[in-house]
């Protein structure tokens, strides 16, 4: 019951959605670190406009995604001119689509986290002489350490899942592109029932242990 | 100042949902039509043909590949009609007696064929030339679903290419689908039926016509289903279809009478 293709597609993606969370990490805990500690104007709408692919049904991220890195799009373009590639029906295009809509997670949790730490903490580490970067990287992410990491957590399980815009710019490529979301809609469509339960078991399965990991990680510590 | 917005917006919200959807004409007999994506253009023509003034009749279409909307019938959708782009789709529910018997019908033949991207400089004139390095993405229907991906396997089955092809398709989940991704140059090559690409003539070329004998001939049956809300009013709309004016705009499109049988 557990073929070959089931395989390929469970291992293609927990290599996107491993990445697309490396990829979140970097990208989301600084932004999240900014938009919690500067206060400046405009620091709402900025986070409403990261948090917009949350709140997007994923067909209008995966439209905006063909826009911008179409071979005729606003960055894909110029892209394919220089180096005759396009992201458009790659394992690559996987990433993107499950990092667009993965990062608002991120950000969201490592701002709310970051925000919670205690500002005399960080004051104590001002006044001893340590530069801003020295007290992100010691004190402060250290101390929202738990809610960062439920949001890594929450990223990757929104990165497993990420179908419509993953559908829309990776398209639908046996062993290439087919991430468990788009094989289990394959097989729906094809009426393979029997090979959509094993799929639809796996990662069921798969997701309630990162939900699971998550809450414990958010519990405050005993 | 907040409290009356925060409300104000509720109540739009709320009298959106209500005044939005489409109000149900009892008088208006709904005539759901399930058709393959491809007949898309032409049925929408017949459609204004059936709907005359002074009928209360109305299709309403539901275009897609012909194993989804297969599949859709078989889970109990409401449809009226199905038209489907293979014989496959209608025989798999002939064979479970969900159509009106002596309602089958068959009303349009197509052809295969293989286009490239209008601005495509690869020199492509046959399907044998896909084994080439310059094409490096081939758009076909998902086979599982579409009948055209179908038909493309066996035109690749038979034009004699390494296995190395099959690594640069990809597959789509409506012929229409195919036609776009061709369209937009995201891949180098697709597999249609010539009537699609009379769809969009600026943006795709056909670069070779599938041979005879390469694939299971396309021919299109249509049948009122046995379940069917409005049965009258459905063989109306295969009544339509099957008309000199019905037939002359199918042929308008590039559709073929279907051949003879022998």
């Amino acid at each position: 019951m557990l073929d070959g293709s089931a395989l390929s597609a469970l291992g293609l993606s927990l290599r996107v959605a491993f990445i697309s969370t490396v990829l979140v990490a970097l990208v989301g805990i600084p932004a999240g670190y900014f938009l919690a500690r500067r206060a400046f104007s405009g620091r709402e709408l900025i986070d409403a406009l990261v948090t917009l692919p949350l709140v997007l049904p994923p067909t209008v991220v995966g439209y905006y995604l063909i826009l911008v890195l179409g071979r005729n799009g606003f960055l894909g373009a110029p892209l394919y001119r220089w180096t005759g590639w396009s992201v458009m029906f790659t394992w690559q295009a996987a990433v993107v689509a499950s990092f667009v809509v993965a990062l608002p997670f991120m950000i969201k949790t490592s701002r709310a986290a970051i925000e919670t730490v205690d500002r005399t903490l960080l004051d104590a580490s001002y006044t001893l002489g340590h530069s801003e970067f020295w007290t992100a990287l010691r004190v402060t992410l250290p101390l929202a350490r738990r809610g960062i990491a439920a949001g890594a957590v929450l990223s990757f399980a929104r990165a497993m899942g990420e179908f419509g815009a993953t559908l829309m710019l990776a398209g639908n490529i046996p062993g290439r592109t087919n991430t468990m979301p788009l094989e289990i809609y394959s097989a729906v469509a094809g009426g393979e029932w029997e090979h959509a339960h094993v799929l639809v078991l796996l990662f069921t399965g798969i997701s309630a242990l990162a939900l699971y990991g998550a809450n414990r990680l958010t519990r405050s510590s005993p | 100042m907040r409290k009356p917005i925060a409300f104000l917006t509720a109540l739009v919200l709320l009298l959106g949902t209500l005044v939005l959807p489409p109000s149900m004409a009892s008088a208006v007999d709904i005539v759901v039509v399930s058709a393959a994506a491809s007949l898309k253009n032409a049925f929408e023509e017949i459609g204004a043909l059936y709907a005359t003034p002074a009928s209360a009749l109305r299709p309403a279409f539901n275009f897609g590949a012909s194993g989804d909307l297969m599949a859709q019938i078989k889970g109990g959708a409401p449809a009226d009609l199905f038209a489907s782009a293979a014989a496959k789709d209608m025989d798999l529910l002939d064979a479970e007696g969900s159509l009106l018997p002596g309602t089958r019908v068959d009303f349009a033949a197509n052809e295969v064929v293989l286009v490239v991207p209008s601005a495509s400089t690869a020199v492509v004139t046959s399907f044998a030339d896909l084994a080439k390095p310059a094409i490096t993405r081939i758009a076909v229907g998902n086979p599982k679903t579409v009948p055209s991906g179908r038909y493309a396997e066996e035109v690749l089955a038979n034009a004699g290419l390494p296995e190395a092809v099959r690594l640069k398709l990809v597959l789509a989940e409506n012929v229409r689908q195919v036609l776009d991704y061709v369209a937009r140059a995201e891949v180098d090559a697709g597999v249609i039926y010539a009537t699609d690409a009379a769809i969009r003539p600026q943006e795709v070329k056909v670069a070779a016509v599938a041979p005879v004998g390469s694939h299971k001939p396309v021919i299109y049956p249509i049948a009122v289903l046995k379940g069917a809300p409005h049965p009258e009013a459905a063989r109306a709309f295969v009544a339509a279809v099957r008309s000199d004016a019905g037939q002359a705009i199918l042929a308008r499109y590039g559709f073929k009478a279907v051949p003879a049988a022998k």
